[in-house]
Order: C-alpha cells, then sequence, then structure tokens
C-alpha cells in the first residue's frame, strides 16, 4: 500500500502521518503537495492530515478547499478512491463537500488535547473492517473547532445509512449525536476528529490507531 | 538647528552619560534615526548592560558543547551526527500589556532563534507565573493574564506545530502587576548544517523574507527595559501582533533554503527587528551591511526610516545568501508563498549604513551598535530582603486538612485545565508530557531521547539568592535524572527587579553566582539564555526568580512513571527523609500557603549528595528496578506521596522515628530526595549504596488509600479531588 | 466602491462564542442584553471601475461559495463607499 499525505500549506500533523504509515504500518507513503493537480498512478489511498491549513483563517478547512489537489483528491474519491481526513482534513472534507456537516468551535471555546474514548459504531467501511462493533478505541483529540454539527435530517441519514464511523464514549467538544467520525455514501471517504496517526505505537500511549491502517490494508488487497 | 534635544534623548532611554558616548564614537550628532538605533542596541534587552559583567561568571563549555552564548541559541552534540538547539526567553511586559499576543509572540520569537540556526523545533515548554487568582483586588486581573497568556501560547505552538510538553506555573503576590512569561523551545540538528547570523562574503546579498514591515511594537525593546507605570498601559501599540500561520511557513522556506546550500548566514528579526539584525551580523562577521530601505517589504504606507529600522513585526528573517544564487531563495520562498526581497549587500567597511531612495540614513560602525553598548558594573550591597530569620509560633491541629490545603493551592494544584490546551503530542515524539517530574521528547533522527525541566523558586531565592539559584539547579537536575536521564546543559531566564537599586543588583550577583558554582558542580553549562531586569510595578520588585532550563539525555524507551502502579510494592525515599529546621523551613510552601509567611533561609543543599543521588536514581531506573520514581520537591514528602497515588494506588507509610516535628517531617523541602517503589528493595539499596547514597524503606503501595502512621489517613478521591479540581475552580470563581 | 459581508452562524447552530458573550455582559450587570450573536465582518475594496451590477454578483458568490460555509452560516451583504 502506498499512502499519499497532502501537505497543505500550515499542515503540520503530515510528518506524523507519513512517519506512521512508513514506519508503524509498515507501507508507503509520499507526500503530495497541495498544488498538484493530478493524483500518481502508484498512489492507493489518500490522507489529509492534521494541523492549520491556511492558519485556520476564515475557517477551517475553507481556504484548502480550493488548493488543485483537491480537485484530484474529489476524482479519486469519485472513482472509487480511499480517502481519510484527521482532524484539519476532517475539517477540509466537510467544507469540499466531500461529507456532509460542518466542524464549529469546541462547546466550552477552548483547544482540547488529551486522549478520548472512541467506539466503533459500523465495521461496514474500508477504514474499520478489522476492528470489532462497539470496540472502544483509545486514540488522542486536539482540536479547537471539532463540533460536529449538521442538520438533523443529515443527522438521521448518516445512522439510518451506518454511516457514523466513531462516536466518543465521553464528548469531549459538543458533537451533535457524539459524532467523531462518518464516511460518505459510498463508504469510501472517511473523517474523523481524532488522531489515529499518533495512536500507532506503544511508545505514544496506544496503539488503538493501527486498526484503521490495518484495516485499510485489507480493504486494499481485497479490492 | 538640532532635533535631539535632552528630552529627546531621555525619551529614547538614554543616560546623558550614554549619549556622550553616542556623540564621541560618532563623531558627530546623530539623526533621529541613528539615535532610535542606538537606543534599542544600547537597551538593556538588547545589550545586558547590566549583567555583562557577571554572566560571564557562568560555566559554558564541556565536551558536548558545540556552540556556547552569543549566537541565537546553544548547541549540545546528541551523537549520531545531530545536535540539539534550545533557549529560554522572557516576553513578561509585552504579556502583561496584552497577554494573549504578549504570550503568542514571546512563543515565536523563541521559534525563530531555534530555527535561524536550522534547526526544526520539536519542543516547547512555558514557565509562567502570575499573581494570585483569589486576591479581593487583583484576582479578577491575574485570572484575564493568566487566561490570555494561556491561549496565546496555545494559539501559536499549535498552529506553529510544536508541542507544548512542559512547564510551570506558579502564583505570588509580587507577580500582580508584572506576570512573567518565560518560553523554551528545543530543536534538532545536523551538526553539519549549522548556520550562523553572520554577514560573510563581501559583496553577497542581504534578502529579506518572511512578514512586512508595519507599525509594530516600535521600541518594544527599550520598553522591556523599563519599569512599569501607569503609562505603560499606553503603550499598548508597542506590542507586536504574531501570526503562527505565516511562521510556520517560514520555518519550513528557512529549512528549505538552508538546503540548497545557497545560504551564507541568517538571522531573525526579533527585538530591535531590522536594526539588529543588520548590525549583529555585519558585527559578529567583522563587515559591514548597507541596505535601501525603499526595497523593504512594507505592509503600511507612509513609514518613516526610523519607523521601518525599530519597526519590530513578527515572523520575518535577514539572510545573506552567495552571490548569483539569490533566485534559488526568492524560488523556495515564492512556493511557500512570502515575500523575499534583495535588500542591501555586504561591505568590507564594519558599517551599517541605511539609505532610503539612495539617500545616506544612517551609517555607524556596527561594532559601535553590537559591541560597544556601555557596560555597567552596578553596585551590589546586601541582597533585598524584608522578612525576619526566626520562625512565628505555629502549630499544625490537622496534618492531613494542611495536606488538603496544599494541595489545592496555586502553585501544586493540577495545571491539566492549562495544559490540556496545549497540543503536546504533535511530531508524535512525546514519551513524557506535562504533569510529570520532566517531559521527554524522542529525537527520531538519533533513536535516543531528550528529558526536559524547568524550575524556579522565587522564594527561596529571596531568602537567601546565592543558595535559592542553587536549590533551583538542583532540581531542575533533579528532575531529569528522575526520568532516567543524565543532565548535560542548562539555559536560564534571570528574572529581576530593577539593577539600579544596590540591594536589587545584590540579588542578581549573587543568584548568578550560585547558579555557577551549581551549573559547575552538576556540569550543566549554560549555553544560552536571557536576563530580564526591571520587572517592578509601582516601585514593587518581583521575588527574585532565575528560572533555569535543564536539558538531559537518556534512551528512548517507555518512561518510568511518577505514580505508583501497582499494589504490594515497596516504597523507598531515596535520599532518605532528609533534615531540616525552623529556620529552613521558612520558603516552604507549607510556609506560604498555611503560615502565609515567608522566613529564614531555603532549604539547606548539600551538592555532593545531591549529585550522587541523580547517580543513583539513574542507576536504578536503567537497570529497570522500579516501577515509579518522583522526587520530592514543593510541599515536600507528602505532597509528592499524595501526588504518587493520584492512579488510585497510595501507601501505607511509616516513617523511621525522627526528631522532626511532624510539620516538618512531613512537609520540609529538603532536596536530594526521590520516592520510588519497587519490587526488588534489596538491589535498590545496593545500587544507593554504591553511590554513598541512603534508601529508606518506608512502606508498601495500597489500593485507594495514603496512610503514614501516626500522622494522617485519607482516601486517594479525599486528596485527588481537590487537587484536580482547584485551579478551573479558583479561575471561575 | 466596497461591499460590506456580514457572516454570521445560523439561528439553528450552536454559537458558543456568542453565547459565552451573553452570560459574561448578564455577568456584569448588562440585564437588558438577552442574546449575542457573534460573527464575522469582511470589507472588499472594489477595483475602479468595476461594473456595478457584475460586482453585485461577483461579490454575492464569493459570499455564498468563500467567506460563509452555507451549512453553517448565513450571511447579508451591503454596498457603500
Amino acid at each position: 500500500m502506498k499512502a499519499g499525505v497532502v501537505v497543505f500549506p500550515g499542515s503540520n500533523c503530515d510528518h506524523d502521518a507519513y512517519y506512521a504509515v512508513t514506519q508503524n504500518v509498515g507501507a508507503q507513503a509520499a507526500l503530495l503537495w497541495h498544488q498538484e493537480s493530478q493524483i500518481p498512478s502508484d498512489i492507493d489511498a489518500i490522507i489529509l492530515p492534521g494541523g492549520f491549513s491556511y492558519g485556520d483563517y476564515l475557517r477551517c478547512g475553507a481556504i484548502a478547499k480550493f488548493s488543485p489537489i483537491i480537485g484530484a483528491v474529489k476524482k479519486f474519491a469519485d472513482a472509487g478512491g480511499l480517502v481519510m481526513g484527521f482532524c484539519n482534513g476532517f475539517q477540509i472534507l466537510t467544507e469540499s463537500g466531500l461529507l456532509p456537516g460542518a466542524l464549529i468551535r469546541n462547546n466550552n471555546l477552548k483547544f482540547r488535547c488529551h486522549q478520548v474514548g472512541l467506539r466503533v459504531e459500523t465495521t461496514n467501511t474500508p477504514f474499520t473492517n478489522a476492528a470489532e462493533k462497539g470496540q472502544i478505541l483509545t486514540i488522542p483529540i486536539a482540536h479547537g473547532e471539532g463540533c460536529y454539527t449538521a442538520e438533523p435530517h443529515v443527522l438521521d441519514q448518516l445512522e439510518a445509512e451506518d454511516r457514523v464511523v466513531f462516536r466518543y464514549v465521553q464528548n469531549p467538544n459538543g458533537s451533535l449525536r457524539d459524532i467523531a467520525g462518518i464516511c460518505n455514501a459510498s463508504r469510501n471517504v472517511l473523517g474523523m476528529m481524532p488522531h489515529p496517526e499518533r495512536a500507532t505505537d506503544p511508545l505514544m500511549g496506544s496503539t488503538d490507531g493501527l486498526v484503521v491502517f490495518r484495516s485499510l490494508l485489507s480493504a486494499l488487497v481485497a479490492k | 538647528m538640532s532635533t535631539i534635544t535632552p528630552e529627546v534623548v531621555a525619551a529614547h532611554s538614554l543616560t546623558p552619560d550614554e549619549y556622550q558616548k553616542v556623540l564621541s564614537l560618532l563623531g558627530r550628532e546623530p539623526s533621529l534615526t541613528e539615535l532610535g538605533i542606538f537606543s534599542v542596541m544600547w537597551s538593556e534587552h538588547c545589550s545586558y548592560k547590566s549583567s555583562k559583567v557577571h554572566l560571564k561568571k557562568l560555566p559554558t563549555r564541556s565536551q558536548l558543547v558545540l556552540l556556547g552564548p552569543g549566537e541565537n541559541a546553544g548547541i549540545i552534540d546528541i551523537g549520531q551526527g545531530y545536535g540539539i538547539a534550545f533557549k529560554i526567553e522572557s516576553h513578561n511586559h509585552p504579556s502583561f500589556i496584552e497577554p494573549f499576543q504578549g504570550a503568542a509572540t514571546g512563543v515565536g520569537g523563541i521559534l525563530r532563534d531555534i530555527f535561524t540556526m536550522g534547526a526544526r523545533p520539536i519542543a516547547v515548554l512555558d514557565s509562567i507565573r502570575f499573581g494570585p487568582l483569589d486576591d479581593p483586588q487583583t484576582g479578577p486581573r491575574n485570572r484575564r493574564i493568566l487566561e490570555g497568556v494561556v491561549s496565546g501560547i496555545a494559539h501559536y505552538g499549535n498552529c506553529f506545530g510544536v508541542p507544548t510538553v512542559g512547564g510551570e506555573c506558579v502564583f505570588h503576590k509580587s507577580y500582580d502587576g508584572n506576570p512573567l512569561v518565560n518560553v523554551f523551545a528545543l530543536g534538532v540538528i545536523p551538526k553539519d548544517k549549522i548556520f550562523f547570523g553572520r554577514a560573510e562574503g563581501i559583496g553577497n546579498p542581504v534578502i529579506y523574507v518572511g512578514a512586512k514591515t508595519g507599525r509594530d511594537g516600535i521600541h518594544g525593546a527599550t520598553m522591556a527595559s523599563d519599569e512599569f507605570t501607569e503609562e505603560s498601559k499606553q503603550k499598548r501599540p508597542n506590542v507586536q501582533m504574531g501570526d503562527p500561520f505565516l511562521e510556520k511557513l517560514l520555518l519550513e522556506a528557512c529549512l528549505e533554503a538552508m538546503y540548497t546550500g545557497a545560504v551564507v548566514g541568517i538571522q531573525d528579526m526579533g527585538a530591535a527587528g531590522l536594526t539588529c539584525s543588520t548590525c549583529e551580523m555585519g558585527s559578529r562577521a567583522g563587515t559591514g551591511v548597507e541596505i535601501d530601505l525603499q526595497y523593504v517589504p512594507q505592509r503600511e504606507t507612509g513609514m518613516s526610516p526610523y519607523e521601518i529600522m525599530l519597526s519590530e513585526s513578527q515572523e520575518r528573517m535577514l539572510l545573506v545568501a552567495e552571490k548569483g544564487r539569490e533566485q534559488e531563495i526568492f524560488d523556495v520562498f515564492n512556493k511557500w508563498g512570502l515575500d523575499s526581497a534583495t535588500v542591501g549587500f555586504v561591505t568590507d567597511d564594519g558599517m551599517l549604513r541605511v539609505r532610503d531612495h539612495g539617500v545616506l540614513i544612517a551609517e555607524i560602525n556596527n561594532r559601535d551598535l553590537a559591541d560597544e553598548a556601555p557596560i555597567y558594573d552596578r553596585p551590589h550591597t546586601k541582597p533585598h530582603r524584608n522578612v525576619p530569620m526566626e520562625a512565628p509560633a505555629f502549630a499544625s491541629t490537622d496534618l492531613k486538612a494542611d495536606l488538603i490545603t496544599l494541595l489545592s493551592s496555586g502553585d501544586l494544584c493540577s495545571k491539566k485545565w492549562i495544559y490540556e490546551q496545549y497540543d503536546y503530542m504533535v511530531r508524535t515524539n512525546t514519551l513524557a508530557g506535562p504533569g510529570g517530574d520532566a517531559a521527554i521528547v524522542r529525537v527520531k533522527e538519533t533513536g535516543t531521547s531528550v528529558a526536559i525541566s524547568l524550575d524556579g523558586n522565587g522564594r527561596y531565592c529571596y531568602l537567601d539568592p546565592r543558595e535559592g539559584a542553587k536549590l533551583v539547579v538542583a532540581e531542575a537536575c533533579r528532575n531529569v535524572s528522575t526520568v532516567g536521564a543524565l543532565p548535560v546543559a542548562a539555559t536560564n531566564n534571570l528574572n529581576f527587579g530593577n539593577p539600579q537599586r544596590p540591594e536589587i543588583m545584590a540579588q542578581l550577583v549573587e543568584a548568578i553566582e550560585g547558579m555557577a558554582d551549581a551549573c559547575l558542580h552538576f556540569e550543566t553549562p549554560i549555553t544560552g539564555g536571557n536576563v530580564s531586569l526591571y520587572n517592578e510595578t509601582l516601585g514593587e520588585g518581583i521575588l527574585p526568580t532565575p528560572v533555569i532550563g535543564i536539558v538531559g539525555l537518556l534512551p528512548t524507551q517507555a518512561p518510568v512513571p511518577s505514580r505508583f502502579q501497582n499494589e504490594g510494592r515497596t516504597v523507598m525515599l531515596l535520599g532518605g527523609i532528609g533534615s531540616s529546621d525552623e529556620v529552613h523551613f521558612g520558603g516552604t510552601q507549607y510556609a506560604h500557603v498555611l503560615l502565609k509567611q515567608m522566613w529564614g533561609l531555603p532549604p539547606a543543599l548539600d551538592m555532593d549528595l545531591e549529585k550522587n543521588v541523580h547517580a543513583a536514581i539513574r542507576d536504578i531506573v536503567a537497570a529497570g528496578l522500579v516501577e515509579s520514581a518522583h522526587d520530592l520537591s514543593d510541599g515536600g514528602f507528602a505532597v509528592a506521596l499524595a501526588e504518587a497515588s493520584f492512579d488510585g494506588i497510595g501507601a501505607t507509610i511509616s516513617l523511621p522515628s525522627s526528631a522532626l516535628r511532624p510539620e516538618l517531617l512531613l512537609f520540609h523541602e529538603g532536596p536530594s530526595r526521590i520516592l520510588v517503589s519497587t519490587t526488588s528493595p534489596e538491589e535498590v539499596s545496593k545500587l544507593a549504596d554504591k553511590h554513598g547514597v541512603p534508601a529508606v524503606a518506608i512502606g508498601t503501595t495500597v489500593k485507594g488509600q495514603v496512610v503514614i502512621e501516626g500522622h494522617l489517613s485519607a482516601t486517594v478521591e479525599e486528596l485527588h479531588q481537590p487537587w484536580a479540581t482547584a485551579l478551573e475552580s479558583a479561575l471561575h470563581a | 466602491m466596497k461591499a460590506f459581508v456580514y457572516v454570521t452562524l445560523k439561528k439553528t447552530v450552536l454559537d458558543a462564542q456568542g453565547k459565552t458573550v451573553t452570560q459574561a455582559l448578564r455577568g456584569m450587570g448588562h440585564a437588558a442584553i438577552a442574546d449575542v450573536r457573534q460573527g464575522k465582518y469582511f470589507e472588499l475594496t472594489l477595483a475602479e471601475g468595476t461594473d456595478a451590477e457584475a460586482a453585485r454578483k461577483e461579490v454575492d458568490q464569493i459570499a455564498a461559495e468563500v467567506l460563509s460555509n452555507p451549512v453553517i452560516e448565513d450571511y447579508r451583504i451591503e454596498f457603500g463607499e
């Protein structure tokens, strides 16, 4: 597997994702500059990393969505390619319309960085097929604007279609219905606020994030 | 007609004598721009004119020191072709005037100091001090300052993408109108790619990169050297605004530009902006620098040469490139969307020459600015102190209640409310984050790790600046050793009052001398740092507060926790129960929090024993003999024991019979002690013996209880709950 | 000509900042303040000689697609000198 990690100006978890994939997952990775308008043909999956693309000015992810590479990512996703956005990457995915809803200021108005318990709500995705439904993962969050919000009918639809992938055990930011991660209708685009790439090494306190990458690997093998 | 009246000279914070020196160096009257340039370069902040003669006493060398004081940051060799660059800096005055931006730009400034060397920042720690949150008059303002400072640090560090992995947060009345914000940063650098702030190579282009210049913080550097008065609140426009996003781009662009090989020298524009970077780069290289201000990217229109030269706009760098390779530099900065422009060139005459559209505006010898600043050996008498030597009468009626009061006091309570606002994990190197004895970050490049501890203690240093400074160094080294690291180097931030008062100057001199002794003894040379003077408001000085940052080296491994992990383990006190008396109890947290008094002397330190304890705990940790290790410091034994129990496993303790009265036995702050839990007490004793250090078995870990026989008994929850919630309750009072 | 764009969170979206300001004002004794909504303000200066009608369309498009996120925000535009 070769993952393409997109680098926007202000991305700061790009190297963490690259490191996790290459050192802890044992797969390959490449950094993709945001000005590229094509995804190289050897890329099997795309990661939109965390950070503060364009300083999170205007709105988180609002300027990044106009980067040339986002058009390429949309095409990649439309063709069934696997796309994951963590933290700022999730914000970019909602801003660019690849995922529904939006992420707004945490309800306590503070940036929050700590481990959270994350319940796997569905294993019917290429990102959770190696997990067990109801399994609790320990994965850190680090965000100031991670409160997931959407119209009630959108939330109902997400639930009806089994597209809520992760829920917080203890809601840290006011996200509606405790939603921490969702996928698109075709189930090949995942967005989540927690950072699985930070939980892939026992020295970092948890390896629970590995299950996301292992699922990805087995989904790609099955493809 | 002369525009330089005595009033104009005074407004630039130059004394008549200093102005005479300007006149004789120039051989003529300066222009207003030249006066401004002299005033910032000769300010306390840039010239260290009051402290320089004493700073020379600090040890600065060892086999590991690649670069000592004088450059933007010191560098230590960590092996395998890599070094670490680190330094601490203060942003005290700006943080009082505008807490959020003051703290944010403090972080930004120290980060630039690190990456201007070619190092990628991997850790930030902060030592912050405020007035009490519960003071009926000043409490609301102190709470506002704290919230602003914390969100400023979080805003800048989180967006930039450097983890804020630790630090300290302390409260005292003397910081009421003068908070301390000291920021430490550390980066990793390949040994063969160290960059210096030197304008080498006659004819080489001088290139300006980064943010455009605006009217931010003009005269910030002189402001930081003035006592605070009511009018200083009017100085608000002087405070600079930070843009962490731009700084992140600047980091990436600078490292990439350095990688091209076209960069000859580079320096950030910090205090005194363009002025400081041009004349220092020239002075260090023995060259001159000529620039024309028309080429400086400007954010505002109609800026005068004076304003452009003295602006402290953030996120700017000055670099000298190899002639003919400018385009390589421009390409990199264009890629990152940043301004870059050739503003001048390196000359052979040693002069700083500033033109505006070709017209000569200023012409001063670089060395006169950078090296000829007046140096003062200011008179110093006996250190100021206004407290008795003898202890007041006191007697505890309830030691358990005392312990709970201590655990919920400002200095000792949990700082989780603060550090959860910091991204302390980004870059995935944080092995031990905030809340432990020392922070540990791994260095992916070498497969080894670095431990860092920041420490200060204003009360100890007030009672005895010399011994207090030694204790501060000892504690920071103990913290680093407790997690298994070998302390190898230090950086210091000297926060003091007005040096023109002999009794304050004496505090500074004695603290520096004490720090020098201790750093020599513990083999932690000081590779750089910062002096912040005039920390006084309305004539009231702060407690003398030297802050030390100690850096230690260790293998990359799962860290030893500071808390008990399992029931049924032997609890041991490495270094023994220690000794104290009432005179040496007057600087403790017990005296401060429960008796609300200060007297006597700080705890007595035996530096030989202390160093042996460090060696012993390192050996013990390396041998894998302990499940937990936590050093004793503020609040003494009982507080350390409570903290060690906060994962739910407490202990039943039976202290050996002692002549000490119970308050002293439980709460004295004698140094050189570490609390460990182990399954192998004999082996721990054996290793401790080897170093001549006592290791006393004092009890056993148990679930959910903290019992010190004959003195107190509590559930872990009774102790944990007030500790965990105190800060947030105080902030939302 | 200038365009002034005001962006606010939709009434249905929790405005945590506005709520906090409301509470703070109440705490200060400003009982007359029933609610505060916080938003963003943009000032767009149009190039000289821009056709007014074309500018209106363009600014509306910018407000809808860039300056606001229709999922959570509403906007309002004013024109002036």
